[in-house]
């Protein structure tokens, strides 16, 4: 269970001059879910090619289940990829997926992918530009577990679903985890952090190209905490703790701190923070002013 | 056997959730002494969550004592919590709906009744038996 299915060091992508990601060091341990976390263009999908193979990095490392990411049959039997926009041939029914899978992985359980879509009432002979997007999702899904893949790496799979076919497709996606007793590692990326709090145990947040966080998502939460209090000098805190984020009024202010030891300041009252709560503190920390008024929304709540 | 409801926004964390659903299950005589829970595939698999948090609800079950883990075939019930046979919550829970029927034509709205059952039982606590949790009290 220790063992780490992914290990980045210094990994950085630059395309010409703009820079997409910089000096990412993360760690997943295996049989995690792992949420990817930050606003649209702090280097979520560049991550997640980088680890995929699908880019090559412009500096550092990165290592899946202890190989380096490339574009050969070994290491993809291992690792699935779902895109944003589902890659399925719209005119191929499911099981003509099916067949062109057979052919193209070394590994393919296709009986699988009967079971978890017959389980699903979803058609197997329709053409999947005729299915609604839910069930396209879970076609997807189940093609890229036919593989037995031990990483899974899924680009914001559910954004354009419904809530519904939203939590079907977690379903899934909970159910192979389960079923593989450990031994996959999922990471996903998404802005639903409500479903991402119910399904992941681990978090990864970028912002502006760098990681602000990673780790255990329980001890993360726990690390960290809204502290209400007077509107004040904040030197004698910060020289302990670290505050992430202040959103203040005239008279009150409420920080996000990422503790290190008690806080001895009776002024301040101390809450616990929700995955919301950290995800827009960290993005309010260091985003560009376009989010200045979410993290705020946040606070307010 | 059982299924499981997990609130995201309830404040209480996912894995006590279904604890508390197992205990109160127990409670209630839905789930009897032999009965197998729900795996954790079928669980995560009905209610998107986590699999390491139905892992770690069903081991703060078993060392509670109240469920068993046998190898090869599943999560099983041990024994019920302590407390009153299975239909004592159904009795005392219809006793409450008269009160709360009467609460509510004297003119309380739910958010009195839920203070003055909270202040009730906190008065009431010193003369609990110490072995009761505060938190079996309130559930």
């Amino acid at each position: 269970m220790n063992t780490c299915a992914i290990e980045t060091q210094g990994l950085s992508k630059r395309y010409h001059r703009v820079t997409a990601l910089s000096d990412c060091s993360v760690t997943v341990p295996e049989g995690r879910i792992s949420a990817l976390v930050g606003p649209n263009g702090a280097g979520k999908t560049t991550l997640l090619r980088l680890l995929a193979g699908l880019a090559r990095p412009t500096g550092g490392s990165a290592l899946v289940l202890g190989g380096t990411p490339r574009q050969d049959p070994a290491f993809l039997s291992e690792v699935g990829f779902l895109a944003q926009e589902i890659p399925l041939y719209r005119r191929f029914s499911a099981q003509d997926h099916i067949q062109v899978g057979a052919h193209m992985n070394l590994r393919w359980d296709a009986e699988s992918v009967r079971t978890r879509l017959t389980g699903l009432n979803i058609p197997l002979d329709r053409p999947v530009g005729k299915l609604s997007g839910g069930q396209r999702a879970q076609v997807a899904l189940a093609l890229t577990l036919a593989k037995q893949p031990r990483v899974l790496l899924l680009d914001e799979p559910v954004a354009a679903l419904d809530p519904l076919a939203r939590r079907h497709f977690l379903g899934t996606l909970t159910a192979a985890v389960a079923e593989s007793g450990g031994e996959l590692t999922v990471v996903l990326s998404s802005h639903l952090i409500t479903d991402l709090e119910r399904v992941s145990d681990h978090m990864i947040l970028l912002s502006a190209s760098r990681v602000q966080l990673c780790g255990d998502t329980d001890e993360l939460l726990a690390e960290h905490k809204l502290l209400v209090g007077p509107r004040k000098d904040t030197a004698a805190l910060e020289r302990m703790h670290k505050v992430v984020h202040t959103v203040s009024t005239p008279r009150q202010a409420r920080l996000l701190v990422r503790l290190s030891g008690p806080v001895f300041d009776p002024a301040y009252e101390a809450e616990d923070v929700s995955l919301e709560d950290l995800v827009l503190g960290y993005m309010g920390a260091d985003a560009p002013a376009a989010y200045a008024h979410l993290a705020a929304v946040g606070d307010d709540q | 056997m059982i299924t499981f409801r997990v609130d995201g926004r309830s404040g209480v964390p996912p894995y006590l959730q279904i604890v508390q659903q197992v205990r109160q299950a127990l409670r209630m005589g839905v789930l009897d002494v032999g009965d197998q829970l729900p795996t954790v595939r079928e669980v995560v698999a009905a209610v998107a969550i986590n699999p390491n948090t139905v892992l770690k609800a069903y081991r703060d079950l078993e060392r509670e004592g109240l469920v068993e883990a046998r190898a090869g075939q599943g999560t099983f019930v041990k024994r019920r919590p302590p407390g009153p046979p299975p239909g004592t919550h159904s009795r005392l829970g219809r006793s409450l709906e008269h009160w709360v029927r009467e609460a509510r034509e004297a003119g309380l709205d739910d958010e009195s009744i839920e203070s003055l059952l909270r202040v009730t039982l906190r008065s009431a606590e010193t003369a609990v038996d110490s072995h009761h949790s505060p938190e079996e009290e309130i559930a």
